[in-house]
C-alpha cells in the first residue's frame, strides 16, 4: 500500500515538474516555432504548426552578419567571467574562511548594487566610458559585465566555500602542507565543481545581458543582443525574422546549458540543504 | 626579383596609405523596409566615395531614440549620421545639437523637397535634417465592401461618413470590422492618431499659455467619438493594436477601413503579402468641416550630430541617400513602387512613379494637407501635427496614451480618462516651468 502511494506521488510530482518545465520553456519553444513561419503566419495568431520555411533565416543572414556578433558575445561572456573569477575567488575565500564581524554587511552591500535599476546609472557610466574612450570597446564592456555580475559570483562562491569543512584545511596544515599546497592540492579539487557551475551561470548571465551591451556599443563590440534588437520594425511585419534572429542568438548558450545542466543545477542549489 | 619586391613594396605602401586615409562613418537607423534597402544599395555610394566606409547600427525604434538622445546630449560622438523624426529635429536643432545641412551639393535641389516636410525639418529657415522618407496618414478602404454597403467613398470624407460606412461594413459573423484604428498606448502609437484626429475636432493639447486643454468639450467629442466608433465597429482587443497589428488585420481582409500612415499603402497593395491588394481605395483623412483634417506628418530623416568629427563625409552620405539619384537607383534595381515616398515633389511628377504607385496622388495631397506650424483650428504655442515638439511630450504623450487606451478597453470612462489626462498634463507642464 505504502509503495503504491509513493509511486502515485512520484507520478504526480513528475507530471507537475513536466508541466512547470514546459510552461517555463514554452516562450522559447514558440520563438523557435515562429522562426519557421512566414511573416503572415507569424502574426495570424496562435498556431503551433509552422509551414517550415527557412525564409526568415536566410533574410536574417543576408541583412546582418551573425558571426561578428557571435564572436563578440563569446569574447565578452567568457572574458568577463574569467575576470570576475579572478576577483571573486580571493574575495569569497577570505570571507568564507576568515570571516569578520562585518562580512555579512559587506556581502549584503555588494548585493544591494543589483537592486538598483541599471538605467539609474546610465548617464554617469556613459560619461565615464566616453571620457576614457571605452565606448564601443570590447575591453570596456568586458569590465562592465564583470562588474555587474560580480556580486552574484562572489555570493555563489562564498556559499560554496562555506560548505567545505575548515577541518580538512586544518588537517592539511597539520600534515605540513604549505599555503600553496593547501590551495592547489586540497581546496581547489574540492572547489572545482562550485567554480565551474558559477562560471557557467555567469557566462549565461553575461550572454543574455541586454541593457549595457546595447547602450555602450555601436558596431565593433556589439554582441548578439544588439543583433536581435536590430530586427524589430515599427512599420512592417517582423515577428518571424525577430524569432529567427533570437533562435540563432540563444542556440549556442542553449546547447551549452544542455550539456552542462548537471553542474548548473548543482551550482544553483548548493547551500540550499545544510 | 628586385623589381617584383619593389613593386610589391610600393603596392603595400599605397594600400596602407589608402587604409589610413579611408574614413569610416557610423549611421544609426531603424529597421524599416526602406532603410534595409538603403543598406543593400550602399555599394553605389562607396564606389563613388572609396575613401568613406559605412558602418550601420540598426536598432529598435525606442532603443534607437534613447541611444541617439544619450549620445547627442553627452556629445558621445558615437554616431556620424542619425535617423531621427520630425519630433526630434526642431528640439535638437534649437539646442545646437545638430549641424545645419548647407553643403548638400549643387545638384541636390533643396527646393524639390516637399514644402510641408522641409518646414518640419527646418529651424529659422535652415534645414537640419534631410528627409529619407515622408508620410502622412489617410483612409485605406475596401472598394468591394464599400460597394456592397451601397456607399461611395468621397475623396475627402467627413467623420460622420466614416461612422456611417463603418456601421454598414461591419459584419462580425464573417470577421469583418468596419474600421481598424490604433489603440496601443504610446506617444507615437495611439496618440499620433488621436492627436491628429483631435485637430480635426477643433481640439488642442495646450492653449497659447501652455494650459492643458483636456477639460474642453473638443477633446471630449474626439475621445467619445473614437471610443464609440471602435466599440461598434472596431476589432476585438483594439486597445493593443498598433500599426503592425492593424496592417496584418487589413491584409487578411478583416478591416473595411483603416486610417493610418500613407506608407502602409505599399504594404496593403502588395499582392505577395496582402489578400486584398487589388481591392484597396484611398481617401484623405476625415474632417469635421472645421478647416483641419485628421492626418499627420512625419519624416524619417538623416541628421548629423554636432559632436561628429567627420561632418564632411557624413554630409556626403546624407546627400547621396536623400538625392534624386538615389530614387533613380532604387527604381532601376527594385522598381519605382519601392522608391522612398513623401520627400520630393519631382517624384510625384514622374509618370512612371504615378503608374507604379496608384496611391501617389493621395499621399502627396495628404502630406500637403498637414501644416506642422499651424496644426490646429485654434492657435497653439507649439509645432507638430500629431505631437507637441517639446522634450516633455514623449513621457506625457505616453501617459495620456495609456489613459486613452484604458478608456478604449473599457477599464475607465471617457470622462475619467480626460480628467486624469488633464491632471497629468497640468503636473508635467508645472514641473517643466511652462505654467505656474
Amino acid at each position: 500500500m505504502a509503495r503504491a502511494v509513493t509511486t502515485q506521488h512520484k507520478t504526480i510530482a513528475t507530471a507537475a515538474a513536466w508541466v512547470v518545465a514546459l510552461l517555463i520553456f514554452f516562450p522559447i519553444l514558440y520563438t523557435i516555432i515562429t522562426s519557421f513561419k512566414s511573416e503572415q503566419e507569424a502574426i495570424q495568431g496562435f498556431n503551433l504548426i509552422p509551414s517550415g520555411t527557412f525564409e526568415s533565416y536566410s533574410e536574417v543572414q543576408q541583412q546582418s552578419g551573425y558571426f561578428k556578433f557571435f564572436f563578440n558575445s563569446v569574447l565578452l561572456s567568457v572574458g568577463s567571467t574569467i575576470l570576475a573569477l579572478i576577483v571573486a575567488i580571493p574575495a569569497a575565500w577570505s570571507m568564507a574562511f576568515s570571516p569578520t564581524k562585518r562580512t555579512k554587511d559587506i556581502l549584503m552591500w555588494m548585493l544591494s548594487t543589483k537592486m538598483m535599476p541599471a538605467v539609474a546609472v546610465l548617464f554617469p557610466i556613459y560619461l565615464i566610458f566616453r571620457d576614457s574612450g571605452l565606448l564601443d570597446s570590447r575591453i570596456g564592456l568586458t569590465v562592465m559585465l564583470m562588474l555587474i555580475n560580480l556580486p552574484i559570483v562572489v555570493w555563489m562562491l562564498y556559499t560554496y566555500f562555506r560548505e567545505i569543512p575548515g577541518e580538512i584545511l586544518e588537517a592539511a596544515r597539520m600534515d605540513g602542507a604549505s599555503l600553496w599546497n593547501e590551495i592547489i592540492y586540497v581546496l581547489t579539487p574540492m572547489a572545482v565543481p562550485g567554480i565551474a557551475s558559477t562560471m557557467l551561470l555567469n557566462i549565461i548571465l553575461a550572454w543574455n545581458e541586454a541593457f549595457w551591451t546595447i547602450r555602450l556599443t555601436t558596431t565593433n563590440a556589439a554582441p548578439l543582443t544588439a543583433f536581435i534588437s536590430s530586427f524589430s520594425s515599427p512599420q512592417g511585419l517582423f515577428w518571424a525574422k525577430l524569432s529567427a534572429a533570437s533562435t540563432l542568438a540563444i542556440a549556442p548558450i542553449l546547447i551549452m546549458g544542455w550539456f552542462s545542466q548537471k553542474q548548473l543545477v548543482r551550482g544553483l542549489t548548493f547551500g540550499a540543504v545544510k | 626579383m628586385k623589381l617584383r619586391t619593389l613593386t610589391l613594396g610600393l603596392l603595400s605602401a599605397s594600400a596602407l596609405a589608402f587604409a589610413a586615409h579611408a574614413e569610416s562613418i557610423t549611421i544609426a537607423t531603424v529597421n524599416n523596409g526602406d532603410m534595409v534597402r538603403m543598406q543593400k544599395l550602399t555599394d553605389d555610394f562607396t564606389k563613388a566615395n572609396p575613401d568613406i566606409q559605412l558602418n550601420w547600427v540598426t536598432l529598435e525604434e525606442n532603443v534607437l531614440r534613447e541611444r541617439v538622445t544619450t549620445d547627442i546630449a553627452t556629445k558621445g560622438g558615437q554616431y556620424d549620421v542619425m535617423t531621427i523624426g520630425t519630433y526630434e529635429v526642431p528640439i535638437w536643432a534649437k539646442q545646437s545639437w545638430l549641424l545645419p545641412l548647407d553643403k548638400l551639393g549643387d545638384d541636390y535641389d533643396v527646393k524639390d523637397i516637399i514644402p510641408a516636410i522641409a518646414g518640419g525639418l527646418s529651424v529659422d529657415g535652415k534645414l537640419y535634417a534631410a528627409p529619407f522618407y515622408g508620410e502622412s496618414s489617410f483612409v485605406m478602404y475596401r472598394k468591394d465592401l464599400m460597394e456592397k454597403a451601397g456607399l461611395k467613398m468621397p475623396d475627402a470624407p467627413t467623420w460622420e461618413f466614416i461612422k456611417q460606412a463603418a456601421d454598414k461594413m461591419t459584419d462580425r459573423a464573417n470577421g469583418v470590422n468596419g474600421v481598424c484604428l490604433r489603440g496601443k498606448a504610446g506617444w507615437g502609437e495611439n496618440m499620433a492618431f488621436l492627436t491628429a484626429m483631435s485637430n480635426s475636432f477643433g481640439a488642442r493639447w495646450f492653449d497659447e499659455n501652455w494650459k492643458p486643454q483636456f477639460d474642453q468639450p473638443e477633446w471630449k467629442n474626439t475621445l467619445q467619438f473614437y471610443v464609440d466608433l471602435m466599440k461598434a465597429d472596431g476589432p476585438e482587443g483594439a486597445s493593443s493594436n498598433g500599426f503592425n497589428e492593424n496592417l496584418a488585420l487589413f491584409q487578411q481582409g478583416k478591416c473595411g477601413m483603416w486610417i493610418d500612415a500613407t506608407v502602409a499603402a505599399s504594404f496593403v497593395s502588395d499582392p505577395k503579402a496582402s489578400q486584398v491588394a487589388d481591392k484597396v481605395g484611398y481617401a484623405l483623412a476625415p474632417d469635421n468641416g472645421l478647416g483641419k483634417r485628421g492626418n499627420w506628418l512625419w519624416a524619417w530623416s538623416l541628421a548629423i550630430p554636432a559632436g561628429t568629427q567627420k561632418a564632411d563625409a557624413a554630409e556626403k552620405f546624407v546627400s547621396w541617400a536623400t538625392s534624386k539619384h538615389y530614387a533613380e537607383l532604387v527604381a532601376s534595381k527594385e522598381g519605382w513602387a519601392n522608391v522612398p515616398p513623401g520627400t520630393r515633389s519631382s517624384l510625384y511628377a514622374n509618370p512612371e512613379y504615378q503608374k507604379a504607385a496608384p496611391f501617389a496622388k493621395m499621399t502627396l495631397d495628404s502630406i500637403n494637407a498637414a501644416d506642422p506650424t499651424h496644426p490646429t483650428v485654434k492657435p497653439v504655442p507649439y509645432v507638430g501635427v500629431q505631437f507637441v515638439a517639446i522634450p516633455e511630450f514623449q513621457g506625457l504623450g505616453t501617459t495620456v496614451g495609456q489613459l486613452f487606451s484604458a478608456a478604449l478597453a473599457g477599464q475607465s470612462s471617457v470622462d475619467d480618462a480626460l480628467k486624469q489626462a488633464q491632471d497629468a498634463a497640468t503636473a508635467a507642464m508645472t514641473e517643466g516651468g511652462y505654467i505656474k
